[in-house]
């Protein structure tokens, strides 16, 4: 039988272990967020070679799943001598593979927007780099926030990946719970009201920035 | 009265890939003088204005203002992006789809060239803007959003962003084509105002009348070549050439009802 008490009961420790599922996620975000604008600099600028690696990055992330990417980066840097702490290597490896697909969504809002907008401001005789943070990236972020949130919840999901490595998130908190306790029903669904409930929190935030951004 | 440039177009030409977009296009604009091109779509005229500006590069021949050539800082040589905006600065530009910029205000428009470009204060610079939108009409409409004004208060927005920098040679690519047709009078009633001031200016437009009452000179282009340039009356009521003859006839088939 599916017990009140014990669904209650089991919040707590999964509200704990929720802190690194956000702080994964945010700065998984984060850290995809700077690579990504890199990487998508990269595969816009007019050097081959850039442009190439730029390709070559993005195709390698969005083709290897993302458990794999996070078991090979872990198991592959004590191998050349690199002690990372698992939460380090988590968070890069999240924050790499989030690069790939930021960066594609920046190149697609890019794309997106009118010639017109790049041509008004250059004729007026601005600096490329004006016409970039002031006509371009600001367009561009405004086009982009749906996907950017819909790639945040994402991560939020895809964090759940990391307890692979031995990090004490919402999933990897549940399974030791369900464990213990031999109730896995409420505890599992204790965990995936945990998630719903953080990424309904998401989807408002970017509701409401998206309200904010409107022209 | 505002200071007003020269424009001389010599024996440009311009390819997109195969196409050749200009042949040996020939064309002195004085300054003070409003010069319209007219001509089929495809023929060029859209190309040789942005020419002038150098938004598209053209192959060979030379373009002038105020003798300074554009572009190239010799045959075959590319100016520096630094003396390219140099140059640009002293020349507004007017676009068919406005392209004005829709994340800020009508004043955020006009002043971001004045703040980014000329170097003003924000608080100068929205002063000038100001300025700028009066004279346009729009004077009660400074902090709405393009997304907010209709088709002919958008341009008159893009015309103040251009006045706004004191450029002394206006181009206008067919500045009324993308408005319906009872918002059209308002924008050129603003460039009448405009050239009445002394403004140099290149018109690609399709609006005779304002060709026929307006323009010092026009000139009839046809598949990349400037068939004919000519005061106003002897281009579009007593032309020579059968080209022309054809343009019209065709014009005032479609304007007659």
């Amino acid at each position: 039988m599916f017990s009140i008490p014990v669904f209650l009961e089991s919040f707590w420790p999964l509200f704990w272990a929720a802190r690194y599922t956000v702080l994964i996620s945010v700065l998984g975000i984060a850290l995809g967020l700077v690579i990504g604008t890199l990487i998508c600099a990269a595969r816009l600028s007019p050097y081959r070679w850039l442009h190439r690696f730029a390709a070559l990055w993005v195709s390698f992330l969005r083709g290897v799943p993302l458990l794999v990417q996070l078991l090979v980066f872990y198991y592959a840097l004590p191998v050349i001598g690199l002690d990372v702490p698992a939460l380090a290597a988590a968070v890069i490896t999240v924050g790499v593979c989030a690069s790939a697909y930021i960066s594609e969504i920046w190149r697609g809002a890019i794309a997106a927007l009118p010639k017109g907008q790049a041509e008004a401001a250059v004729a007026i005789g601005m600096t490329p780099r004006d016409v970039w943070a002031r006509i371009i990236l600001p367009q561009a972020f405004t086009l982009s926030l749906p996907a950017l949130v819909n790639e945040l919840i994402l991560l939020v999901k895809a964090s759940s990946l990391v307890s692979v490595v031995g990090i004490l998130e919402i999933t990897r908190a549940s399974q030791a719970q369900a464990a213990t306790t031999f109730r896995p029903l409420e505890v599992y669904i204790a965990a995936a009201c945990c998630y719903l409930l953080l990424n309904l929190c998401l989807a408002a935030l970017g509701r409401y920035l998206e309200h904010r951004t409107a022209v | 009265m505002l200071a007003a440039s020269s424009v001389e177009i010599r024996k440009v030409n311009k390819h997109f890939g195969p196409f050749h977009a200009l042949k040996d296009v020939d064309l002195v604009i004085e300054p003070g003088k409003v010069n319209c091109l007219i001509g089929p779509s495809g023929s060029g005229k859209s190309t040789l204005l942005r020419c002038i500006n150098f938004l598209e590069e053209y192959d060979s021949g030379e373009i002038r203002i105020d003798g300074q050539l554009i572009g190239y800082e010799a045959p075959g040589k590319k100016m520096s992006g630094r003396r390219l905006r140099e140059m640009r600065r002293s020349i507004g530009m007017v676009f068919q789809q406005f392209n004005l910029w829709p994340h800020m205000t009508a004043r955020e428009n006009v002043a971001e060239g004045l703040i980014r470009v000329r170097g003003m204060s924000k608080s100068e610079a929205h002063e000038r803007a100001a300025e700028a939108l009066t004279k346009v009409g729009l004077a009660d409409r400074m902090t709405n959003h393009p997304a907010r004004l209709s088709g002919g208060q958008q341009q008159r927005v893009a015309i103040a962003r251009a006045i706004a920098m004191e450029p002394r040679l206006m181009l206008f690519d067919e500045p009324t084509s993308a408005l319906d047709p009872e918002l059209v009078g308002e924008v050129l009633n603003v460039m009448k105002t405009l050239a009445g001031e002394g403004m140099t200016m290149v018109v690609v437009t399709h609006e005779m009348g304002f060709a026929a009452h307006v323009a010092d000179k026009v000139a009839f282009m046809e598949k990349g070549e400037l068939v004919s340039v000519d005061i106003p009356d002897r281009i579009l009521h007593h032309p020579e050439d059968a080209r022309i003859q054809s343009f019209l006839r065709t014009y005032h088939e479609r304007n007659n009802f």
